[in-house]
Formats: structure tokens, C-alpha cells, sequence
């Protein structure tokens, strides 16, 4: 069940057939979408997309992990990460369409 | 930032541009994804991440208040990794 993956090539080719604008202009766009969301999420930390879901950085703090393979014990220094919050109308699509009902 | 701040954002950004159109470029490209998860396909978006569909076998699970078994059904959920490009951003 090899399903073709989506990339931004798909999603500029759908605003294309879409929106009427050119295939440039439509690859641009999404671009400019997806850096507005990046910016965003630099300067404020939360994006949030109604009825798609919602994306947080979240912060960790320092802990103490380990080497699986050696055991040695290793600091990983704090960091932010990206995190996605799905919507329950996008959970809900997915389950109806994957699962028939 | 949310769903009419990014519009906004686009439309100042492309002033040749109608709202109405820009409106409609953000909901193709949303509605487009959430169709392809539907699909139960992956979504690549280099620099940005990467969003996919996960299988949840049923399993019994329990009210963690009262401690009674509540049976959960199979479901299908989203998941997103965040690419490195922006795992660098946050993190610069």
C-alpha cells in the first residue's frame, strides 16, 4: 500500500487548479505560507489553524540521558521543540475516511 | 498567530492579490493536506516537517479515576515531526 507522499510541489499544484494563478506564483505562495507559520512560531510560539490543528514550541529543560549502545550518561542541554496539536475535526476526518465509519 | 493573522500576513505580503483569493490559497492548501492524511498519505514539507498517519490497535484501557476497564477502539491519528530547518530556528 504504497501511497505517493505530499510535498509542496502537490500543494502548489492544488492552489494552481485552484486559484488561477501561475504555477510560479502558486509555488511561491505556498512557500511564503509555510515561512509566515516558521516566523511565527520563532516570535510567538504558537500557530494556530482552525479546523486544521495547532503547532506550540515547547521548552525542556536540561536532563541527564544516556548512551543506549554504551550506557555512558550524557547532558542534553535544554531545547525547544515543535509540536502538533491536531484538531478534532481533522482527527475525526481521518478516522472516518481510514476506518469506513 | 491564527488562521486570519496568516491571511492577513499573505495579503500584505502579495498587494496584487485579493483577500478572498488569499483566503482560498490557505484553505487549498490546508484542505489538501487534511484530504491527504485522510487518505492515510504522508505530507513532506522540506524545512518545515513532516506529517504522517499512525495506527492505534483497540486495547483496553481503564478510568484512571474510578479504575473500571473501558474498552478503546482502533483509531487513526496524526502525527508531525518537525524538520531540522526549523529545529534550528526555534533553537538558535
Amino acid at each position: 500500500m504504497a501511497k505517493k507522499t505530499v510535498t509542496r510541489a502537490d500543494l502548489s499544484e492544488a492552489v494552481y487548479q485552484n486559484v488561477g494563478l501561475s504555477r510560479t506564483e502558486s509555488a511561491e505562495l505556498v512557500d511564503r505560507m509555510f515561512e509566515l507559520m516558521s516566523e511565527a512560531l520563532e516570535k510567538e510560539n504558537i500557530v494556530k489553524l482552525s479546523s486544521f490543528g495547532s503547532f506550540h514550541v515547547r521548552k525542556k529543560n536540561e536532563r541527564i540521558g544516556r548512551n543506549p549502545k554504551t550506557g555512558v550518561e550524557v547532558p542534553i542541554s535544554p531545547r525547544k521543540v515543535l509540536v502538533f496539536k491536531p484538531s478534532n475535526i481533522l482527527k475525526d476526518k481521518i478516522n472516518k475516511s481510514m476506518l469506513g465509519r | 498567530m491564527i488562521k486570519s493573522e496568516l491571511i492577513e500576513k499573505l495579503a500584505a505580503q502579495n498587494p496584487h492579490l485579493l483577500q478572498k483569493d488569499i483566503e482560498n490559497i490557505v484553505n487549498t492548501i490546508l484542505d489538501e493536506m487534511s484530504n491527504a492524511l485522510a487518505e492515510g498519505r504522508r505530507i513532506e514539507l522540506r524545512g518545515f516537517g513532516a506529517f504522517s498517519v499512525k495506527n492505534r490497535s483497540a486495547r483496553i484501557g481503564r478510568n484512571p479515576r474510578t479504575g473500571e476497564k473501558v474498552s478503546v477502539s482502533e483509531k487513526y491519528i496524526p502525527q508531525f515531526k518537525a524538520g531540522k530547518e526549523i529545529r534550528e530556528r526555534l533553537n538558535k
